[in-house]
């Protein structure tokens, strides 16, 4: 009877996170809308997109292979898998020994993988180029990320992420410089992965400095829905895994009953929508830059990650 | 000593030389300077919390030397010399940001390795402290070979100064005098390099220090 309401509790995080990223790309859109003093569309109109995407016709390239056809839910799996393993409200739940940050990078850089290929499967130039500049970001941008996980890992000496959530709310941590330029370095790289404003913009199509619309654009119908799904949980991922490292407050631990576990959805809809606002007041006030400042953009990423994880040798607890 | 003690000067030690690297990305003028200035306030601030910590109360003095000239004095005057020079829109780097960086990291990187070798015994704060004093100083010299600008070269000049009143404040007992005449000089390096800069302006037309090398007939 245990296990069965721990595989509940642990199947309500899947469903919670499925649930609420579109949610949190329409908060977002909205509140950049309000921003530029418009109305905007309303909170659910990525359900609405994604219902409507669904129930289209699939147009396929006559070049197009079995790999184009199998690549969108490839991608959703695996960017849902690993929007499932971050703790959201509550630590230690069932599947949390599997919800380690290497595996979380893993499956996001195979995700990208297969992404960059389905770009350059129909052969249409547009796809190259997106699928190129994709490669070029992630390039930097994973380096940076690895570097992320390792001045957590010497932290907190484990990878797994309840274990860093644990060591991360504990008074004893201190204050460390460290964690701070990871928490920059952190911020840049999702900024990047999530093709968000300085580095790509979301809300355009047929532009020439895009990237992450360039490799999409052969898509159509279902096969859409789900890359455009799996963008919206890959925004919701990073957002939980800032939250999860670097505000853990508001946590709860696994089997502690139902009203704690509501408060800590609760929280985490509060931290969601914090990070919302924070981020559609920066994608606001910051200009998109040039292609390629992009490298500068992420080796500044790259550089804050190394300095933290250097610095980590200098500080008291090594 | 207790932990936050040493957590918040290992911060604001940490944050002078995330500054420094800050300094090397810039490549305006105005905002290198501007960034000089805040290296200048996380110093001041980094001494004052020396000064808190050692109980040596001729530090607060230190800090307010950092303060009132290098954040307020050198870079009004820098900006003033700049306007006259009429340089503010001009960008160079000797080498790119990206190698720059790089180049800064294994600086950074040798620092820790030399201190953290040659002192093992030492008390931690003095030993994170002359880590991050020689990283700082290190990063000063880079911003100075990287930089092609005499101007840009005269602020490389100033933050390896910041560089040796942090390692000089780690270092327990450093009499007030010998921080008072450090800071002294380096105010008349600055009026002295002032009016070198406005000497090779009129003489070359720029203040491109590459000018100089053409005069000397060591044409690259």
């Amino acid at each position: 009877m245990a296990l069965i309401l721990e595989l509940a509790v642990q199947g309500a995080q899947m469903m919670l996170v499925l649930l609420l990223a579109p949610l949190l790309t329409g908060f977002v859109r909205k509140v950049k809308a309000r921003l530029q003093r418009r109305r905007g569309p309303s909170l659910i109109q990525p359900y609405r997109d994604l219902l409507r995407l669904m129930r289209k016709e699939v147009v396929l390239a006559d070049t197009a292979s079995w790999l184009f056809r199998v690549i969108p839910y490839l991608i959703f799996a695996a960017t849902w898998v690993a929007a499932a393993l971050i703790p959201t409200f509550a630590t230690g739940l069932t599947f949390s020994w599997t919800a380690d940050l290497i595996a979380i990078v893993a499956l996001l850089g195979s995700a990208r993988f297969f992404l960059a290929l389905a770009g350059m499967d129909v052969g249409t130039s547009f796809g190259g180029i997106g699928a190129s500049r994709e490669v070029m970001i992630a390039s930097l941008a994973e380096p940076a990320m690895l570097l992320i996980v390792f001045s957590l890992a010497l932290v907190a000496g484990a990878t797994q992420l309840s274990t860093v959530a644990a060591v991360m709310g504990s008074p004893e941590l201190g204050l460390r410089v460290s964690l701070g330029m990871s928490l920059i370095a952190l911020v840049m790289v999702a900024l990047a992965e999530n093709a968000r404003i300085p580095v790509d913009n979301p809300s355009t199509h047929l532009e020439l400095t895009m990237v992450h619309e360039a490799m999409v654009l052969e898509y159509s119908g279902r096969h859409l829905a789900m890359i455009e799904f799996a963008a919206f949980l890959k925004l919701l991922l990073y957002v939980s895994l800032i939250s999860c490292v670097f505000i853990p407050w508001g946590l709860v631990t696994a089997r502690s009953g139902p009203g704690a576990y509501a408060l800590g959805v609760a929280v985490y809809i509060g931290k969601l929508a914090v990070a919302g606002i924070l981020l559609a007041v920066f994608e606001t006030a910051i200009a998109k830059m040039r292609v390629f400042r992009v490298p500068d953009f992420l080796g500044a990423a790259l550089m804050l990650a190394l300095l933290g994880t250097l610095l980590l040798f200098v500080s008291r607890s090594l | 000593m207790n932990g936050l003690t040493f957590d918040i000067a290992h911060l604001l030690a940490g944050g002078l030389v995330l500054v420094s690297f800050m300094m090397l990305y810039q490549d305006r003028l105005f905002a290198l300077i501007n960034v000089f200035a805040l290296h200048a306030i996380v110093l001041a601030l980094s001494v004052a919390w020396q000064a808190y910590v050692q109980e040596a109360h001729h530090l607060y003095v230190t800090a307010a030397i950092a303060l009132i000239f290098k954040a307020i004095v050198i870079p009004v005057g820098l900006h003033r010399i700049i306007q006259r020079l009429g340089i503010h829109r001009d960008i160079e780097t000797a080498v790119g940001i990206g190698s720059t960086m790089l180049a800064g990291i294994g600086l950074v990187a040798l620092s820790m390795v030399l201190m953290l070798r040659v002192t093992p015994e030492a008390d931690p704060l003095a030993r994170e402290d002359l880590a991050f004093a020689l990283s700082i100083i290190l990063l000063g010299l880079l911003v100075m070979v990287t930089r092609r600008n005499a101007v840009s070269q005269v602020v490389g000049f100033m933050s390896l100064e910041n560089g040796l009143v942090l390692a000089a404040t780690g270092a327990k007992g450093m009499p007030l005098v010998v921080e008072i005449s450090v800071a002294f000089s380096i105010l008349i390096a600055f009026i002295v390099i002032g009016v070198f800069l406005f000497r090779i302006r009129e003489r070359f037309d720029s203040v491109d220090v590459g000018a100089l090398d053409d005069y000397r007939g060591e044409r690259r």
